[in-house]
């Protein structure tokens, strides 16, 4: 498939980054030359076959079952009686590269 | 002590009966890492402060006539990917040159716990992308073994310090060959363990369904000891598995006569470099000089790996990394006038060439009207790809390949060829994609003596095996 300029703009538009004009200019030589290498999946007939999301659905999933109940290896029961132990407040803020000791600060959220 | 020569239990004998101490070791692989480093690049954080608590710990215990833990004393080296509680951490990346992680990773709890002794941070491929620890934002890494070649990566770092005894084992990640394929460049060990086998908890994340933290160490013993150390289930990462840990250095003298070896034509195909080839093909006759069984295998859909790792690594990296925009932590660019121009500004300076490349490359492929041509598409080839290892592990117990089509290569030769740097990764992302185990073992040199690697698969959690045939090959060489 032949990625265009209008395809990159609007892929950089969904991971948020702007990129520059040779960015953009390299982008789609690269992107396309990949996805040309890519399609070399098409010659495989995967009609009737199972999609693998991950590994650990070999350990623990439960054919028998439906649904969610497959997974039950990945839950545990609720914990009723206080929180686990998490990140204190002020330790969370430690990073932040701006805040009001209570928030993260952000610029101005403007409508486009 | 002979720097040169340390293993952990070397190390830790020699503490224990304060023949050396703690701190000395410590210091004097400080001064080697002051002296030769500068020419190297390994390190990108020390953590002098944090080594010599913990060494001096180790030595009152030896003091006290106490027994060590199992890792007392050991210099080990951690990659930049994995999170280090007050010791910057910046997976190599601009976006997170600030960044002071508010906890530890398990595998490095688990290995501190031990007695470890952890010296600092690793220098990686940004984000853990790359072959060759070109992509680093901080600077490159040098093979130890020729300073003008590449380590190999994105554990560069790691593989570099072991091989230059500048650490005696660091830990690695591994997502598409990260561990095993710059352990193959330097010539030192490198284990990637079954997913889940390790808790991914504190890795910052690349491609979830394919990271695997694992060792670099001198020898296959060595990386059997850390692997006992960080294996086992974590309620932290529900990824990782129940599975009961085996004691695997227990098992490593077990014989290995009558394994069945199995020997993959797609393997030893077109790409391959003679002298790799030969290197392998010899270390595999070696294993048939010691008893084993070797047979020859087919794993058909081999060649459809590369394309299927390229779709899904960069699609969960494409959201794995949407994270690192300017909020909680980590870089934040300057002067945006909106949320919107902050995110992009931030990620648009934060992030390196090939981390966009990946980054795009995966939002397209999950994109509307491109989800089922390519995600769902690799999804299912990943389940042929298994499969095929399933179909051979019926009838073999490990498969031997090398590691890497080719030896260390030049700083620079293949950085505008994305491309082809994707296509070195060719023997080792079945392993990731599959989730089964691969250690990688030097097997010999190239005539301008740069380390070659042999590969060995395992049954998933069948790392008692591989390890076994390594440490045999290890020892009859």
């Amino acid at each position: 498939m032949k990625v265009t300029e209008k395809d990159v703009a609007y892929v950089a538009d969904l991971a948020n980054l702007e990129l520059t004009v040779e960015e953009r200019v390299r982008m789609l030589q690269d992107l396309n030359s990949i996805l040309q290498h890519i399609d070399s999946l098409n010659e495989l007939d995967t009609a009737g076959v199972q999609p693998m999301a991950q590994v650990s659905d070999r350990y623990g999933m439960d054919e028998s079952k439906q649904g969610s109940e497959r997974f039950a290896y990945a839950t545990r029961e609720d914990i009723h009686e206080g929180l686990r132990k998490s990140l204190p407040h002020d330790v969370a803020l430690q990073n932040a590269p701006d805040s009001d000791g209570i928030f993260f600060k952000v610029p101005k959220v403007i409508e486009r | 002590m002979d720097l040169n020569l340390l293993t952990i239990d070397a190390v830790r004998s020699a503490v224990q009966e304060r023949k050396t101490t703690a701190v000395s070791l410590a210091e004097a692989i400080y001064g080697k890492i002051e002296r030769e480093d500068p020419a190297v690049g390994a390190f990108l954080t020390l953590s002098k402060e944090r080594a010599l608590v913990k060494a001096s710990e180790m030595d009152a215990l030896a003091a006290k006539g106490e027994k060590l833990p199992p890792l007392g004393g050991l210099p080990v080296g951690i990659k930049d990917v994995l999170v280090t509680k007050g010791a910057r951490s910046t997976a190599g990346s601009k976006i997170l040159g600030n960044y002071m992680p508010p906890y530890d990773c398990t595998a490095v709890a688990r290995l501190e716990a031990a007695g470890a002794v952890v010296l600092g941070k690793m220098n990686c491929d940004e984000f853990a992308m790359g072959s060759s620890n070109e992509n680093s934002a901080w600077k490159p890494v040098h093979n130890p073994r020729d300073l003008s070649r590449v380590p190999g990566g994105s554990s560069g770092g790691s593989a570099a310090a072991v091989a230059a005894n500048m650490a005696v084992a660091t830990l690695g990640s591994d997502t598409g060959g990260s561990i095993r394929q710059p352990a193959s460049f330097c010539g030192v060990v490198g284990l990637k363990p079954t997913y889940g086998r390790v808790s991914r908890y504190g890795l910052i994340a690349f491609a979830s369904s394919l990271d695997h933290i694992g060792p670099l160490t001198k020898t296959v013993k060595d990386a059997a000891i850390v692997l006992r150390t960080i294996a086992g289930r974590d309620p932290m990462d529900s990824t990782s598995a129940e599975m009961p840990v085996p004691d695997y250095v227990a098992e490593l003298e077990k014989p290995v006569r009558s394994l069945k070896i199995g020997v993959a034509k797609e393997y030893f195909g077109e790409g391959l470099d003679a002298e790799v080839r030969k290197s392998v093909e010899a270390a595999i006759e070696k294993l048939a000089d010691l008893g084993c069984e070797i047979i020859k295998i087919s794993l058909p859909h081999t060649k459809y790996a590369v394309p299927t790792y390229y779709i899904v690594a960069t699609a969960e990296a494409s959201s794995n990394l949407a994270r690192f925009d300017g909020v909680r932590y980590g870089y934040r660019a300057d002067g945006a006038r909106s949320l919107s121009e902050m995110y992009r500004r931030t990620r648009d300076q934060g992030f390196g060439t090939e981390v966009k490349r990946r980054i795009m490359l995966g939002t397209y492929v999950l994109s509307a009207g491109y989800y089922d041509a390519y995600y769902l598409k690799a999804q299912k080839v990943r389940t042929l790809l298994t499969r095929d290892f399933d179909n051979a592990f019926k009838h073999v117990d490990v498969i031997v390949t090398p590691t890497s089509p080719t030896a260390a290569f030049k700083l620079g030769e293949k950085v505008d060829d994305p491309l082809a740097m994707y296509l070195a990764d060719i023997y080792t992302v079945t392993a990731n994609l599959a989730g089964i185990p691969g250690i990688s073992i030097p097997c010999g040199q190239t005539r301008e003596k740069l380390p070659i690697g042999m590969q060995v698969l395992g049954k998933h959690f069948d790392e008692s095996t591989i390890l076994r045939v390594a440490h045999a090959y290890e020892n009859a060489a």
